[in-house]
């Protein structure tokens, strides 16, 4: 598994509170389309950090800068204050960053216990690299009925699951397996009521050890008032508000979203240009 | 279960003629060839790619280790440099199709017609014999080939091999995981390009061996072109063996079963009198129904899982 490999010292102690994960001035652009104008974020020790923002303002994006899926352009990460650059997400994943997509990258063919240990898969006899099918079964029928998921067997392929089913098998690998910063690109978005509740469960329960950190993406304001303890909005490529979650309400966001540019600049931790001009 | 149903079928008509060793070995004769073929293809048809030079590759190998021979090379060192090749002419092809985005299909379609004219130029047209060990009767020829049975025990380990390989390495994960979700794959930190690349090369390989053994098996090198006719029949094998061509799906054990159907068929029409024209139209009909069957078993198979 990935933690032989690990760069930085696991249980190096870090203090509650310190950035874990800084983002300073990344941009982006695919061809002639600039995703990412500059994006500065801060990311502290055993916090969860909602990203909230229209469609296309640019939070995959982030996300997958963040996870070592793009390069970014310009701009700079820094992991516990010191500057990295991920070549890959298995480097990245190296670094202990995990990350649950959006379009959910589990493999249709795929027994559910393989999916949990995809990028992970526990094997022996060296160079080789057999599975080693049985302690994989037995480990994926233990997490999963730890966290509370159903599944038909361990041997159904995720091809006959149903959506929540394989949503909450593509959190639980990355809860399982991440040891510093946690992605989650709208875990929730095709789950009902009670494998919602699973989830955040299972997310708070991460988050409330203190050893993790999470940034998480959703449009369910309830959802993200519930999990996260600071919301960052994204709009046209930028960070434009940065706030605890007691010090702001679904109301205020919900009216920021609807006339981003008014309270955007009033409210904005990084001038915006058009407001800097003046 | 056909290939089981089609030479009880055959053995019924023929009575002890289809049963009896000679027509036995004859049957497995045909079937080599495609199956060394069929079981490294199965490989990349599973990454949802496809490699049309296998079967030249399979004719192309037993040249090279020849000139190298005929150069004086000892025989050890000539195998050595034939199977390199093949596993260069892999990576080329894999190279080409994952780091400039040329389909495979296209890729593998180019580099058949390459190895094609490279074997027709060097050889001059003309045939290759002798094949070193050929008609020998040491143990070493014995095993190399020259024993009826070889070829086919060769192809078994290398179908056992590689079924390993798929099913019980991450290697073998990570191209079902390739085949099967693509992005997927590339999320979950699969090296996707890695991966392709080496099947690639694998399945050259493979090919590239067998071809080695078939030629010291029969002695003569044609330069003929024979490889598009090797690979269709190994596809075919394939997709009677129940690979999905949209990848994510099939068995090495599977093509292996599909060309014994093919290389039974073959063999039975023959001995029971049926004319060789009439084969292909057998071979279509099968391959059709093999599909079809799969397709309807696996949607059976997916409803009862569901439930």
């Amino acid at each position: 598994m990935s933690a032989n490999a690990l760069p930085v010292e696991p249980e190096a102690p870090v203090p509650a509170g310190a950035p874990v994960l800084e983002v300073r001035g990344v941009t982006k652009s695919f061809g002639a389309l600039s995703v990412l104008r500059g994006i500065d974020l801060t990311l502290r020790q055993g916090e969860v950090l909602g990203l909230v923002g229209d469609n296309g303002a640019g939070k995959s994006t982030l996300v997958k800068i963040l996870c070592g899926f793009h390069r970014p352009d310009g701009g700079e990460l820094l992991l516990d204050g010191q500057p990295v650059s991920f070549s890959s997400v298995e480097n990245a994943r190296a670094y202990g960053i995990e990350t649950v997509y959006q379009d959910l990258a589990l493999i249709p063919q795929l027994p559910v216990y393989q999916n949990l240990f995809l990028g992970h898969e526990i094997t022996r006899l060296g160079p080789i690299r057999f599975l080693n099918k049985g302690e994989m079964r037995k480990l994926a029928r233990q997490y999963l009925d730890d966290i509370n998921v159903n599944v038909p067997s361990m041997d159904a392929e995720a091809v006959d699951l149903s959506g929540g089913q394989r949503q909450a098998i593509a959190v639980a690998r990355a809860v399982r397996a991440a040891n510093k910063i946690l992605l989650l690109d709208e875990p929730l978005s095709a789950m009902g009521a009670r494998e919602s509740r699973l989830i955040i469960d299972l997310v708070k329960d991460l988050a409330s050890s203190g050893r993790i950190s999470i940034i998480v993406i959703d449009h369910n304001y309830a959802h993200l008032f519930e999990l996260c303890d600071r919301l960052n909005v994204m709009s046209g490529g930028r960070i434009t508000l940065d706030q605890q979650v007691h010090e702001t309400s679904i109301e205020e966001l919900t009216e920021l979203m609807v006339r981003p540019t008014v309270v955007s600049w009033r409210r904005c931790r990084m001038p915006v240009p058009e407001a800097a001009a003046r | 279960m056909i290939t089981i149903a089609l030479f009880a079928y055959f053995a019924i008509r023929a009575g002890s003629n289809f049963t009896d060793t000679l027509s036995l070995s004859s049957a497995v004769g045909f079937a080599g060839p495609y199956a060394g073929i069929a079981i490294g293809e199965v490989l990349l048809l599973v990454l949802a790619e496809i490699d049309l030079s296998a079967g030249q590759v399979f004719l192309f190998c037993p040249w090279m280790m020849y000139w190298m021979h005929q150069d004086g090379l000892p025989l050890v060192l000539a195998i050595a440099i034939a199977l390199l090749s093949v596993c260069l002419v892999g990576a080329i092809n894999g190279l080409i199709t994952v780091r400039l985005n040329v389909p495979s299909f296209v890729t593998t379609l180019a580099m058949n017609f390459i190895l094609y004219g490279v074997v027709l130029v060097a050889s001059n047209d003309l045939q290759g014999s002798p094949i070193p060990l050929s008609g020998q009767t040491s143990f070493i020829a014995q095993f190399m080939g020259v024993w009826k049975w070889s070829e086919i025990l060769w192809v078994i380990a290398l179908t056992i091999i590689l079924t390993v390989l798929l099913t019980r390495t991450r290697f073998g994960v990570r191209i079902v995981a390739t085949g099967g979700n693509i992005v997927g794959a590339a999320e979950a930190g699969v090296p996707t390009r890695r991966v392709k690349v080496w099947c690639f090369i694998i399945c050259s390989f493979v090919a590239g061996l067998v071809g080695i053994i078939d030629s010291i098996k029969y002695g003569t090198l044609d330069p003929g072109n024979f490889g598009v006719d090797y690979i269709l029949y190994a596809i075919g094998a394939c997709v009677i063996g129940g690979t999905a061509l949209t990848g994510g799906r099939g068995t090495v054990v599977g093509a292996f079963i599909g060309a014994i159907l093919i290389g039974v068929l073959q063999d039975g029409l023959t001995v029971i009198g049926v004319s060789t024209n009439q084969f292909f139209i057998y071979v279509g009909v099968v391959i059709l129904i093999a599909m079809a069957v799969n397709v309807q078993f696996d949607r059976i198979i997916a409803r009862s899982r569901s439930r």
